[in-house]
C-alpha cells in the first residue's frame, strides 16, 4: 500500500498560484504561543539550529573573502521564509546579519516580534512582517544575499512557484538554503508515525506526507529554475538526546544549498522523455 | 513531549520555576527606551577568578562584538609597582592555569613581575617516615607560587586592554538580583535584572556568579550549598630561610594538628600556609617573632610524633617495595630551615569546605569559590576556579559563535557535568585526606603510611595526581 503511494502520489490540487496553504496556516496558529519553550513541543526545532546555523554561518564564511569571526555575517541580507516564532531569524541576527521574516500565520509574527523586542541589537537588525512569498517579490527583486527555508517547503502548496519567487528576490549568486523531509517509506513511519503519534516529537498533524519532497525532485526544480545545487546533506534526529546530527543517508531529514546562477533566471528545457513526462505530471496539478 | 524528555529535562525546568514560586520581585515590564543598560555577561566579583573570567571573555574573538560587564565592591587598586617584601596571600598556580591565563595575555605581565616556578613537591607524615614525591620527569615545572597581588595586577592591566568590550564597575556591590521567568511565558524582561548599592540598576543575559564562598549570587538563586566549617585555621606568613638555596621545591607535612606547607618565593624566601586548629593558629599569631621561627622549624623536623611501632612498620614496608621495585622510594630532601619571619606578615583565616549542589540556572552560573570551596592542604583552591573559567569560556564562546542565546541553559549545562565531574572527586578526595591526617591513632596512621609509600612507588598512580 505504501509503495503504491510513492509512484502515484499528486500534490494536493491547489486554487490559488499562491504556495501558501490555508489548511496549513490554521494549524500553526493553535502553536502559536509555543514557538519559545526550548523543551516544548518546538523543541525539536531548536535544537536543530545547533546544526542548521553552523551550516549556513560555514557555507556563507567559506564563500565570502573577509573573515570578521567577531560578527560572521555582518553585512549580509538575509530573507527568512516561514520564519515562525523567529527560532532561525535569531541566532543568524546574532551573527550580525540584516535578517528579514517572513511568515503567513500573524500570530506568529506578533510572538517573533515580540520576543525579539526586548534586545536592542536584534530588534534593529531583524524585520518580521505577516506576508507569504509572493506578496514581497514585487518590492523586493534582487534584494536578498540570502534565503533560508527551512522546515518550510513540506507545507507549501506549490513548490515550483515558491522556487521562481526564491530566484526573483535572491541576487544573482546568492544562496539557497532549504532544509525539509523526503517522502519515503522511512519517513512516513519514522517522521509521521513515531514523531507525530507515538513520541509527540512533533505536534500531531504537522504534516502531510503526501507533502514530503524527496532531494531529486528538489534538485530537479532548482536546477530547471535558474539554481546550481552545490550540496545535499542528510540530517538525523535522536530523540533519545534531543540533538540533530549530519548521516550520510537523506531518507528522511536532508538540507540543500543552492547557488542563483549569475544570469537573471531562465527555465532550462529539457531533452529526456522522463523528465518531460514528470513536467506534465505536475503542470497538470498544480493549478 | 512525551513524559520521558521531560523527566529528563525536569530538572532544567523545576530550578527556574521553583525559584519564580518563591516570593520575590517579578521583573518590571519595561519599554525599550526606559530599559536599564543591557549586558551580554556581568561577573559578580572583581577577585582573582571574577577578574580573569571577565578577561578570558573579553578576549575572546566570539565575543568582539559583546558587552560584558564586571562588578567588584571594593576600590580599584594600582599596581604601579610591586612592594619589596612578599605579600602573604599566595597560590600555587598549576600549568593548566597558566596556560588559562596565558590565553588572556595575563601571564606574560605576572612573569615580568614576580612567581618563582617549582620542580618538586615533597609531601610526608610527621607520625611516620611514609614520603611522596610528585616531579616532573622531564625538566618543565610542575607548578608556580605567585602573589595573589601579581595575579591581579596582571588582570587589571588585561581588562585595561580590552576596555571597549569590558565595563568594570568598582565601588559597585550587588544587592538584589530579579530572574527572569523561563522565556516561553514573557510579557515581562526575559533578563536577570541587578540592582547596585547605590541603586543604578543592570540587566544581563547571562549573570556569572564569582562572589566567594559566601556567594550572594548563589543564595539569591536559592542554589544549596554543601558546606562545612573545618575545626582548623590557615595561618600565612612570609619567611626568610637561614641560608640561600635553589629552593624549587614546595614542601608539605602532615602533622597531627593539620598540615604545614613551606611554598617557595624566592632563593632566600618562602610562603608559608599552616593548617591547624584555631587555638593553636591564634597562639601562633601571639607569639614573638623568634618563637614563632621555632615551632615552624620544629613541626618540619621533628620526630615527636613518631612511635617505635609505626617506625618500624613503615621500615618493614619500605624494604617490602625496594624488593619488588627497586627505583620505588625517591631520594629524601630535607627541607630548609628559617631564619626570620617578616613583621607585620602574619595573618589567619578560617578554613572550611563547600560544594554547590548546582552550577548553573536558567541565566546564572557560579564559578570559582562561589561553587566549591577546598581545604588548601592540595593547593587546588584557585587552579579548580581557573579550570571552571577554561570550561565555561569554551562553552560560551562556542554559544556565541553559534547565535545562541547566552544564558540558554542548554550549554550551561554542559559546563555544570564537566565540572562537578572534575571538581567533586578532587574535593572529596581533599576532604577524606584532610580527615585521615588528622590523627594519632595507629591504624589509620598506617594505613595512610603504607598508602603513601605505595602511591609513591607506583608511577601511573602519582602521574595521575
Amino acid at each position: 500500500q505504501l509503495s503504491l503511494f510513492r509512484f502515484t502520489v499528486k500534490r494536493p490540487f491547489s486554487t490559488s498560484h499562491s504556495s501558501v496553504d490555508s489548511k496549513e496556516i490554521k494549524k500553526f496558529q493553535l502553536l502559536a504561543h509555543k514557538w519559545w519553550d526550548e523543551e516544548g513541543e518546538y523543541a525539536a526545532l531548536h535544537s536543530m539550529n545547533d546544526i542548521r546555523v553552523p551550516f549556513i554561518r560555514d557555507t556563507l564564511l567559506s564563500m565570502s573573502s573577509n573573515y570578521d569571526l567577531g560578527n560572521p555575517l555582518s553585512g549580509i541580507k538575509i530573507l527568512d521564509v516561514g520564519c515562525g516564532g523567529g527560532l532561525l531569524s535569531e541566532p543568524l541576527g546574532r551573527l550580525g546579519a540584516s535578517v528579514t521574516g517572513i511568515d503567513p500565520v500573524e500570530d506568529n509574527i506578533r510572538t517573533a516580534d515580540q520576543h525579539k523586542s526586548f534586545d536592542p541589537v536584534l530588534a534593529k537588525r531583524i524585520q518580521y512582517k505577516s506576508s507569504s512569498l509572493e506578496e514581497i517579490v514585487e518590492q523586493s527583486v534582487e534584494t536578498f544575499d540570502v534565503i533560508v527555508a527551512s522546515e518550510v517547503v513540506e507545507h507549501v502548496a506549490d513548490l515550483e512557484t515558491f522556487i521562481k519567487c526564491c530566484s526573483q528576490v535572491l541576487k544573482p549568486e546568492g544562496s539557497l538554503f532549504i532544509t525539509t523531509i523526503n517522502r519515503t517509506q522511512l519517513s512516513y513511519v519514522l517522521g509521521i508515525l513515531v514523531a507525530e503519534k507515538i513520541m509527540g516529537i512533533v505536534p500531531e498533524g504537522t504534516h502531510e506526507w503526501e507533502k514530503f519532497v524527496p532531494p531529486e525532485e528538489l534538485e530537479r526544480l532548482l536546477e530547471s529554475n535558474g539554481f546550481s545545487v552545490k550540496s545535499v546533506k542528510g540530517m538525523l534526529y535522536n530523540p533519545l538526546s534531543g540533538s540533530w546530527s549530519w548521516v550520510e543517508s537523506t531518507g528522511l531529514n536532508y538540507a540543500v544549498h543552492a547557488v542563483r546562477s549569475g544570469a537573471r533566471a531562465q527555465s532550462h528545457a529539457t531533452d529526456s522523455p522522463l523528465q518531460t513526462d514528470r513536467q506534465q505530471h505536475s503542470a497538470g496539478t498544480a493549478g | 513531549s512525551s513524559a520521558a524528555m521531560a523527566a529528563l529535562r525536569g530538572r532544567a525546568l523545576l530550578a527556574p520555576l521553583a525559584a519564580r514560586l518563591r516570593a520575590g520581585p517579578r521583573a518590571p515590564l519595561c519599554s525599550a527606551a526606559s530599559a536599564p543598560p543591557l549586558y551580554d555577561v556581568v561577573v559578580s566579583g572583581g577577585g582573582m577568578v571574577g577578574s580573569a573570567m571577565a578577561a578570558v571573555l573579553g578576549h575572546d574573538i566570539h565575543f568582539h562584538d559583546k558587552k560584558i560587564a564586571l562588578l567588584e565592591a571594593g576600590p580599584r587598586k594600582e599596581y604601579d609597582h610591586m612592594p619589596d617584601s612578599y605579600s602573604n596571600r599566595v597560590s600555587s598556580i598549576s600549568p593548566g592555569s597558566a596556560t588559562l591565563l596565558s590565553s588572556c595575555g595575563a601571564w606574560d605581565h605576572i612573569c615580568s613581575l614576580r612567581l618563582k616556578p617549582f620542580r618538586r613537591m615533597q609531601v610526608w607524615d610527621a607520625c611516620s617516615e611514609a614520603m611522596i614525591v610528585f616531579e616532573k620527569d622531564d625538566l618543565d615545572d610542575m607548578g608556580y607560587i605567585v602573589e595573589n597581588d601579581v595575579i591581579m595586577s596582571a588582570l587589571t592591566k588585561q581588562l585595561d586592554a580590552v576596555a571597549d568590550r569590558v565595563e568594570v564597575f568598582y565601588r559597585s556591590k550587588a544587592v538584589g538580583y530579579t530572574w527572569p521567568l523561563p522565556s516561553h511565558s514573557c510579557d515581562t524582561s526575559p533578563w536577570v535584572q541587578v540592582e547596585l548599592a547605590d541603586g543604578r540598576r543592570l540587566q544581563t543575559k547571562l549573570l556569572i556568579g564569582a562572589d566567594g564562598h559566601n556567594s550572594v549570587v548563589r543564595k539569591e538563586a536559592e542554589i544549596k550549598n554543601i558546606e562545612h566549617q573545618y575545626d582548623q585555621s590557615a595561618v600565612v606568613a612570609t619567611l626568610h630561610l637561614a641560608e640561600a638555596t635553589d629552593n624549587n621545591v614546595a614542601w608539605q607535612r602532615f602533622l597531627p594538628t593539620g598540615p604545614i606547607a613551606l611554598l617557595p618565593l624566592s632563593d632566600t624566601a618562602s610562603s608559608l600556609v599552616w593548617s591547624t586548629s584555631h587555638d593553636h593558629a591564634s597562639e601562633l599569631l601571639a607569639m614573638d617573632e623568634e618563637s614563632f621561627v621555632d615551632s615552624i622549624n620544629s613541626a618540619f623536623w621533628s620526630n615527636i610524633n613518631h612511635s617505635d611501632f609505626i617506625d618500624t612498620a613503615g621500615a618493614m614496608f619500605r624494604s617490602a617495595i625496594s624488593l619488588l621495585r627497586p627505583s620505588g622510594t625517591a631520594v629524601r630532601q630535607l627541607p630548609p630551615s628559617v631564619a626570620k619571619v617578616d613583621p607585620e606578615s602574619r595573618a589567619m583565616f578560617p578554613l572550611g569546605m563547600g560544594h554547590a549542589t548546582e552550577y548553573v540556572q536558567h541565566r546564572v552560573a557560579l564559578i570559582g569559590d562561589a561553587a566549591h570551596r577546598v581545604h588548601p592542604l592540595a593547593g587546588q583552591g584557585v587552579n579548580l576556579g581557573f579550570g571552571d573559567i577554561a570550561c565555561l569560556a569554551h562553552h560560551l564562546s562556542a554559544a556565541a559563535f553559534n547565535g545562541n542565546d547566552l544564558g540558554s541553559l542548554k550549554h550551561l549545562l554542559k559546563f555544570e557535568t564537566e565540572r562537578q565531574r572534575h571538581n567533586v572527586s578532587l574535593i572529596a578526595a581533599t576532604d577524606v585526606l584532610k580527615r585521615l591526617y588528622s590523627t594519632t591513632l595507629a591504624p589509620l596512621v598506617l594505613l595512610r603510611t603504607w598508602g603513601l609509600q605505595a602511591t609513591n612507588a607506583l608511577p601511573p598512580v602519582k602521574v595521575r595526581i
